[in-house]
Parts: C-alpha cells; sequence; structure tokens
C-alpha cells in the first residue's frame, strides 16, 4: 500500500479528502504511483505529467522522507518507507507568486 | 416570465449570476472551480442546461467541466475510465494532442517563434468554448497554442480538425503577447458547414465545409506592427462577432482598428469612424439590431485601461463609422481596469440587455441597450469572460 498526499486543487478534483492510499503491482516507482494513480482518479490524468510525453508538469515536484525527488528517473525505486507505506509520497504544486 | 443567467470566467474561479426579465435583482453564485483560471463558460443553444467550462492552471494544465443542471452540479466529463486490453486502465479526461497523423500532421509540426525560429506547437489551455448550434454534445475549443479542436461526446474526447493549421500559412503563425490563441469561433446559424475562427496573432480564417478545410479572410486589414502591413496573415485579431439573422456580415475588433466585412470575411473595412481610440478587445452585436454594435475603447496596447480614466461603451447603430459614448453608471474617473476579448456578451429580451466584465472584477449591465448601466456584482477576482443565457 502507498500513501499519497496530493495538493489541495487535486484532491478537490479526484473529490477525495486527505491521504489517498493506492495499491501498485511491482516495484514502487514514481511511474507505478502515478499510473495507479490516474487509473483510481482518471480526472487526474494530465494534471501532474504530460498526457503524452508523461513528463512531469514543470511546476509540480514529487517529495518523500523529506528528499526532493523531482528529478529523479521515473523508474527508479522509491524510498523504502514510501514503498512499505510507512511514509507519504507527497504531490506538490510548486510555490510562485508574491 | 423570461430569465436571464450570466456565466462569468474569471482568474480565480467561475460565478453564475441569475436574474428575472427585470434585471434588476441578482443572485450570484460562486465561486466554482476555486482558484483556478476559467477561461471561458459557455451554455448549449440547444440545451442550455449544459454548460461547458475551461478551467485551467499553470500547476496543473487543463480541465474541462460541463453541468448538465445549469451549473449546479458539474463533471470533469473525461473523468471516467477508458479500458485498453492490456493496458492500465486510464481517462480521457483532458486530452488536447495535436494531429501530427502523416495525412494532415505531417507540416503541422512547428510555427515562428518570437526569434524569427520554428517552435514546436505546445498544448497550454482552452480559451473558448463554443457549444454547436444544433447538438448539447458537439463543443468546439479554440486552444492554445492555436488550434481547433471538436468534441461530439459531450466533452470526453476531442479532436483537431487539423486542416486549419495544414492550410498553409500555419508555420508563419506567431504568438501575440498573450500567446498564440485561437480565442474566437463563430458558427454561422444559416450554414452548418460555416465556421469563422480568430488567432492572436495570425488573423481570421473561415471554413465552408465544416472544419475539414480553411482559407485567411484577412483582406483589407492594416496592421503596422507587421513588416508588410498588408499580409495575408500575421494580424492580431482580438475579437469577431456577427449577427445570427445576417452571419455573412462580421465586426472585427483588431489590436488597432474596427473593421466590418459584408462579405463573410473575403474583405473588410474599416469603421473606426469617430471613436476616440480604436485600440480595445471586445466586440458585440445587439440581439435584434444588426446594424447596432458595442465596442470599449483601451486607451492604447500597453496601458490597456480606458482613455482618461473613464470607462466608456461605444455603440453605433450604423453598423459602425458614427459611434456615441455610453457613459450612464459607468464609472467616470480613476477607472484603470480593461475589458478582455471575451468578456461582452447581450440578451436576447426583447429590450436587450448588454453586459461586459472588467480586470477589476465587476460585471456591468445595461438593460436598455447600453443607454444605463449599472454593476451587478463587483469586486470578483479579475473577469476573463462573459456568456449570457437567455431562459424562457
Amino acid at each position: 500500500m502507498i500513501r499519497v498526499v496530493l495538493p489541495f486543487h487535486l484532491r478537490t478534483l479526484a473529490q477525495v479528502g486527505g491521504e489517498v492510499q493506492i495499491e501498485i503491482e511491482g516495484p514502487a516507482t514514481q511511474r507505478s504511483v502515478l499510473d495507479a494513480l490516474e487509473a483510481r482518479y482518471p480526472v487526474l490524468c494530465g494534471t501532474m505529467r504530460d498526457h503524452i510525453t508523461l513528463k512531469r508538469r514543470p511546476f509540480i515536484r514529487f517529495f518523500a522522507c523529506e528528499e526532493d525527488l523531482s528529478h529523479e528517473p521515473p523508474d527508479a525505486p522509491l524510498p523504502e518507507a514510501v514503498a512499505k507505506g510507512a511514509e507519504p509520497f507527497l504531490v506538490i504544486g510548486a510555490i510562485a507568486g508574491g | 416570465m423570461s430569465s436571464v443567467r450570466v456565466l462569468v470566467g474569471t482568474k480565480k474561479g467561475a460565478f453564475i449570476l441569475t436574474s428575472d426579465g427585470k434585471r434588476k435583482r441578482w443572485k450570484v453564485s460562486g465561486p466554482h472551480f476555486t482558484g483556478w483560471e476559467i477561461y471561458h463558460l459557455k451554455g448549449s443553444p440547444v440545451d442550455p442546461n449544459r454548460i461547458y467550462a475551461s478551467q485551467t492552471s499553470g500547476w496543473f494544465g487543463q480541465v474541462i467541466q460541463r453541468s448538465s443542471d445549469g451549473g449546479k452540479t458539474w463533471e470533469a466529463p473525461g473523468g471516467g475510465v477508458t479500458m485498453v486490453p492490456g493496458e492500465m486502465p486510464r481517462g480521457e479526461s483532458n486530452k488536447f494532442v495535436y494531429d501530427t497523423t502523416p495525412e494532415t500532421g505531417k507540416p503541422l509540426t512547428t510555427h515562428q517563434w518570437y526569434d524569427g525560429t520554428q517552435h514546436p506547437w505546445e498544448f497550454k489551455r482552452v480559451w473558448h468554448l463554443e457549444p454547436s448550434l444544433t447538438d448539447p454534445d458537439t463543443v468546439y475549443a479554440g486552444v492554445e497554442d492555436a488550434a481547433i479542436f471538436r468534441s461530439t461526446d459531450g466533452g470526453t474526447t476531442w479532436h483537431e480538425l487539423a486542416g486549419l493549421r495544414g492550410h498553409g500559412t500555419g508555420p508563419k503563425w506567431q504568438p501575440g503577447a498573450g500567446g498564440m490563441c485561437l480565442h474566437t469561433i463563430l458558427l454561422d446559424p444559416s450554414d452548418p458547414g460555416r465556421i469563422y475562427i480568430a488567432i492572436s496573432a495570425a488573423g481570421a480564417f473561415r471554413t465552408d465545409d465544416g472544419g475539414n478545410t480553411w482559407k485567411p479572410i484577412n483582406r483589407g486589414l492594416r496592421s503596422q506592427y507587421i513588416p508588410d502591413p498588408n499580409a495575408e496573415i500575421g494580424h492580431c485579431v482580438h475579437h469577431v462577432a456577427l449577427h445570427r439573422s445576417r452571419p455573412n456580415v462580421l465586426f472585427m475588433q483588431k489590436h488597432w482598428d474596427v473593421m466590418r466585412s459584408d462579405d463573410a470575411g473575403d474583405a473588410w473595412h474599416e469603421v473606426s469612424g469617430n471613436l476616440p481610440t480604436d485600440f480595445g478587445f471586445a466586440i458585440d452585436v445587439h440581439a435584434h439590431e444588426p446594424e447596432t454594435i458595442y465596442v470599449v475603447p483601451i486607451k492604447s496596447d500597453s496601458e490597456h485601461f480606458p482613455l482618461e480614466g473613464k470607462l466608456r461603451v461605444y455603440r453605433s447603430r450604423t453598423g459602425g463609422n458614427q459611434w456615441e459614448e455610453l457613459t450612464k453608471g459607468l464609472p467616470q474617473r480613476h477607472c484603470y481596469v480593461n475589458v478582455l476579448r471575451d468578456a461582452m456578451a447581450v440578451d436576447q429580451l426583447d429590450s436587450c440587455g448588454i453586459y461586459f466584465g472588467t480586470t477589476g472584477g465587476q460585471v456591468y449591465a445595461s438593460a436598455d441597450a447600453g443607454d444605463n448601466w449599472a454593476p451587478i456584482v463587483r469586486d470578483l477576482p479579475a473577469v476573463l469572460s462573459v456568456e449570457v443565457q437567455t431562459l424562457p
């Protein structure tokens, strides 16, 4: 079981409350987590990564275990604590504005 | 008694204003889609309870929303799961993918960038939604980077009408300051095959075969800011309007110049006449008087506020050239708002109502064709679009 924390606007869009818990098959990676998340909440397709290229949208960041994983390869294993559900995988809308 | 529903898109959500036919008291609902930019909402002429909305964000991209109950509740129509054998279940939600098939897409991969180099087409957002005149499940979308898409399943899936970008001049289009957006879509009520569109900064285009083939319709436009002022394309058209009883007559607010065509865009002539400035964004036509048109002159292309700090609508009852200023009820001092291209609309009541929204968050309405104005809501986020539905 993977715990995912979505930013406010995506929680509203997906009509979910706090953390989302998803099951994935195989290793826990950014790609497998996002695939499972989009499969369960199709309205999120395109909101975190491009529909076609599957590249992360520029102002979306992925954090876990106090690390910024945004630039990690999408198939790199996520930290063990995320894979085991001890720590959440955080989807963050980058801070911007003034 | 008839009633009116005003659909307001703002920088931070959508608002829906309703009133009876007197248009004196208004009920405001919203914000819907709080915190998102709502570039445009528009209702189906066939089924007024069917409303489409373009919800967009620099963070999260494009979402299409649809209501089937007049804006009380909304759904993202592509949010359902599409099953493909052997693949993960996926949603088709909000997917605007440029056509790059060899038949239509081969020459459509790049357009001109600010520095003159070629740049890939990149989808950014939906600027304008135009529901079909005959089918509530068919809707057109004008997008940035400029292209037109059509959905025939209520916004669930979208397919580009690639003949527009592919007609030949596509590689020469380039973005204006607001991006390279297709912002205007006009459906000809007398000819289902005829559609007009406008792009900043490429110009106006027309199809006569339902979107398969297109041609530029910019003859007569003159723009000093492009190398050849009379070029076939490159003009920064801000908005185009028509009256449904006479769809061959078009009125255009260009970056500079108010223009008119009497032959479906084949030729244009200037009708700016005595306007104090012919720069502006919005233009619309009276519901019952095809020669009565409205613009909101803006001081210049850099200041983007009304001349002398006075918010004035200008009305021509002669199809252009002779203009009268309309000021009753509008602020006549210290007013430095803008009125954007999709932020003016008219209702269909006997005494035609005119509506416009400002970047200062006010929506003004006149229930007497522009003679008297009053704010029907104020202090909203900056208004991006205003559409009006006249309900039985």
